[in-house]
This record gives C-alpha cells, structure tokens and sequence, in this order.
C-alpha cells in the first residue's frame, strides 16, 4: 500500500505549538513539573518541545529528561525478538513531581503502561499526564487515554504510523502505510 | 536486535566478537539501572534461577545473586558443603532435582573442569558457568574487558599484560580469548614455572621481565597466585615471587607511564600487588567489582530472553 500522508510539516508546527501553549496553560511556570520523552520515538518529540520552549518561552526552566522502559515491558520472551534497551537520562528525582510523559503514538497503552511503571525507579509523582502527537482511536489494549493529544486518527491493526523528523522543520512528516 | 549465538555461556571459547558486543551493549544500560534509586526491574519476575556453588566465592557469588534479584528473578542458592552431594549424588542427578523443582537456569561454580559443558548436555536447563576449574570464569573476562573498553575505547591494538599464576588460572585464559576477540594484542609475565605449555599457541607472547612488560602496556590484570591448586612448589616463597612479579610502587613508578590496573579479586595484599597499588588512581578494581554485576545481568537477561515463554491457555 502506498503511503498516506496524515500530517504535513505545516499542520505538525501548528499542532506543536497548540501543544505548548496547553502545557504552558495547566503548568504555568513548571516550577515543580517535569516533561520525560520515552524512547526511543518520543525522544525526537520532547527535543521538538524544548525547542519551541526555548523559542517561546525563554523565561521558563524546564527540567526534563528521557525514559526507557524496555525492561518493564509485558512481553519479553513473548516473540522471536530480544527486546533492545536505548538509554535513560534522568537526573533528578520524581518524588512529588508533576510528571509529563511524552510519546509520539499512543496506540495499545502497553508502552505507557510500562512506562508508568518503569518511573517509579525513580520516586513517586505527584502527578503522570501523557502527552502524544498522534491518538490511534479505538486500538486501546488496556484503559490509557492521553491528556494532551496533536491528532486522533482511525486505523486498522496491521498499519504502521510513521512520524519523520526531518534535519529542518519543513521536512516533517507523518504518514500511514500497511 | 540480535541474539546470542549460543543458549549457554559455558565459555568465552564459544561465543563470537557480535556476542561480547551485544554484552557489552546490553551491560551499559544495566548499568544505569544499578545506578537508580530503585534498583531493581521486573523482566524476570517469572524466571528461578539457582546458584550451585561446589567451590568458595564471596564476589561471584554476591555478584551473581544480586544481578538475579535486580532483575526480579526468584534465586535459590546450593552450597555442596550442606548438601546430599557429601552423599554420593552425582552432578547430574542433583541438577535434574533441583530441575524437577521447575527451575529455569543454572550458574554453575566447580572444581573440574568441563561441567558446565556436562551439565548442559544432560539437563534441560540454560547453564551459566561462574568458573570450572582452572578452565574458564567467561563472566569475570567479560566484565574485565568491559571495564577496559569503559577507560581505553575500542580495544583493538590495544596492549593488554596478564600478570600471575596463568597455569592454574581460569581468569587468564577467559581472558585471552575475550581479548583476542576483541582484537588485543596479549603478553604474559610470571615465573616460567606458571606458565602453561602451548601458550602462545592462544596468540599471547611471553616476557619475564616484568618491567619491560609493564614499559610496553596500555593496562596489567594482577592475578593471583593460586596456592589451593598448587600440588607442588612453582617459586621459592612468597617474598621472592612478590619482589620479582608483585606490582608495587617502585616499578610502577619505574615505568614512567599510566597504565590501567585490574585485579579480579580476592587481592592477596603484600605478595601479587601492594596496598598502595589497589588503592592508587590508576586502579579499576572496584569500577570492576560494580561492572561485574551489570555484565551478568546482561548475560542473565539476553540468555533468558531465548527460552521461550509459555502458558497454558485452559
């Protein structure tokens, strides 16, 4: 099947920057709220979000950091693949902390699920709200919904959504293919 | 990702260089993991491992457990002193009880030889081989070689000098195959008494003089002299041995270079090396001692992760 673009570079600024200015609404001056990227794909997103950040709001100091979950997965030694780590960098403790976890597609809700409790190694959170550029409605393996979300889109099972950070903005992409 | 050629490590003899990689690969985020506030993930929460040690050890031992708990695997520990081996049990038949009791690997310490391998093909059970005799201790060379790589990089061309008891060390020749696959070039210094006959069949050249070896090298794994598997005398006394071979600071300071120092422990203070040497900066004994647990429970975890996983569905 050929690819079906769902969101150009355009849409993807707008939709980051309505994000942004969501967080920046229920956070005001995050002064005890955190953002977190889980790898590896929301690693790309949280880097976009700083940036916009830096951009927008220069007198906001944002502490943040990236989480892998890999060993907190519900399915190891479930497929024929060794489930491979990428790294974690958070230096700072979550205890009490409004936590913001950030993905790019939030589709069955294991991998936040797991992400969930892969933090907990390092305190308990105030507060974990979930950030996500893409919603794919209707594929919920468990009850995760997301609190700020760039776009809801319909699919079936067997297709791959795929979000494209390019080395300039315009080069943004997300599509679908099967 | 990929996976390991092997469902046992019986011996760094049988694994390739894309396995210590992958080690390696897998070491670096347990790592982190050790470092967290909470220590300890889930990923085997549904996996029993058992510890069967028929020889002393303090670190291995720890270190192993502790890798298993990190992981959340249920661990049973067996000591051949409090068990029915002093009964005339034979190896095989005391790993398919303990077998029986559905557990799902083993780490194996032994005096012979060889029984890894034995166990491997006789039981239905992943074997992890924490040191067989004067054979192989393949995770003591792993996480060696791993704390290498952490302080020199690439250990291609590096210059690697094993000092000590070669003859009756399992360390020693782990060790040489490790750095062999890695690419290192390897020289031996100790009394020629303890050297093994064939030795630089295995890629490794020979230099008694231990100033000019330690002249030449980038790192010095200290071994021990192992006095429980002497049958004979190798070298006139400990003093002598420690004079000649034991690093201390005065042919440390001879050399006029910094050259990495590892000892894989128990240290015999006073004779391999002195108290000054284990505690000054060059030495990564204790780097060791902690890389020790995140290499196992690379290795625990990237074995695990090829048995497969089944339950019933009623």
């Amino acid at each position: 099947m050929p690819k079906k673009v769902l969101l150009d570079s355009k849409k993807i600024d707008i939709i980051l920057n309505r994000l942004v200015c969501q967080l920046v609404e229920n956070h005001k001056d995050f002064d005890n709220t955190v953002l977190i990227g889980l790898q590896p794909r929301g690693a790309f997103l949280i880097d976009k979000i700083l940036e916009i950040f830096n951009k927008e709001y220069p007198t906001i100091d944002i502490k943040s950091g990236i989480l892998d979950f890999t060993f907190f997965r519900d399915d190891f030694r479930r497929s024929e693949k060794t489930l491979s780590a990428s790294s974690t960098k958070i230096n700072f403790s979550v205890e009490n902390k409004n936590v913001v976890l950030i993905d790019d597609v939030l589709f069955t809700g294991r991998s936040i699920k797991a992400a969930m409790s892969s933090m907990d190694s390092y305190g308990r959170p105030n507060s974990i709200e979930l950030l996500v550029l893409i919603d794919r409605r209707y594929k919920r393996e468990i009850p995760i919904e997301a609190n700020y979300c760039g776009a809801k889109i319909d699919t079936f099972k067997g297709d791959r959504v795929n979000v494209v950070w390019g080395e300039k903005s315009k080069d943004n992409i997300i599509y679908i293919e099967n | 990702m990929d996976k390991l050629s092997v469902d046992h490590l019986l011996g760094i003899k049988s694994l390739k260089k894309s396995d210590i990689n992958l080690i390696f690969k897998t070491a670096i985020h347990f790592k982190e993991v050790i470092n967290r506030p909470i220590k300890k993930v889930p990923t085997l929460r549904d996996i029993t491992i058992a510890n069967l040690f028929f020889e002393n050890s303090t670190r291995t031992k720890i270190s192993f457990e502790l890798a298993q708990k990190r992981l959340g695997a249920d661990v049973v520990n067996f000591s051949s002193s409090s068990s029915s081996v002093k009964k005339g049990e034979s190896l095989t038949d005391t790993v398919n009880n303990i077998l029986a009791m559905k557990v799902d690997m083993i780490v194996l310490r032994h005096p012979n030889p060889g029984s890894p391998l034995l166990l491997s093909k006789n039981t239905n059970s992943c074997i992890i081989n924490a040191g067989d005799g004067a054979h192989e201790h393949p995770t003591q060379a792993l996480l060696d070689c791993f704390s290498l790589t952490e302080h020199l990089g690439d250990l291609k061309d590096k210059n690697i000098l094993i000092v000590g008891d070669i003859l009756h060390s399992r360390v020693a020749l782990s060790n040489i195959y490790a750095l062999n696959l890695l690419g290192a070039n390897i020289k031996i210094s100790c009394p020629l008494s303890l050297i093994p006959r064939e030795i630089e069949s295995l890629n490794v050249s020979i230099e008694t003089d231990i100033i000019k070896a330690l002249k030449w090298c980038d790192a010095v794994n200290v071994l021990r002299v192992q006095k429980e598997r002497m049958e004979k005398s190798y070298f006139p006394n400990d003093r002598e041995y420690s004079m000649l071979y034991g690093l201390d600071t005065t042919k440390i300071n001879n050399i006029k270079k910094d050259i990495l120092i590892l000892h894989p422990g128990p240290i015999n203070r006073g004779v391999e090396i002195t108290s000054e040497i284990v505690e000054s900066n060059n030495s990564i004994i204790l780097d060791q001692v902690e890389n020790g647990v995140a290499i196992r429970m690379a290795v625990i975890y990237l074995l695990a992760s090829k048995m497969n996983f089944s339950i019933s569905e009623q």
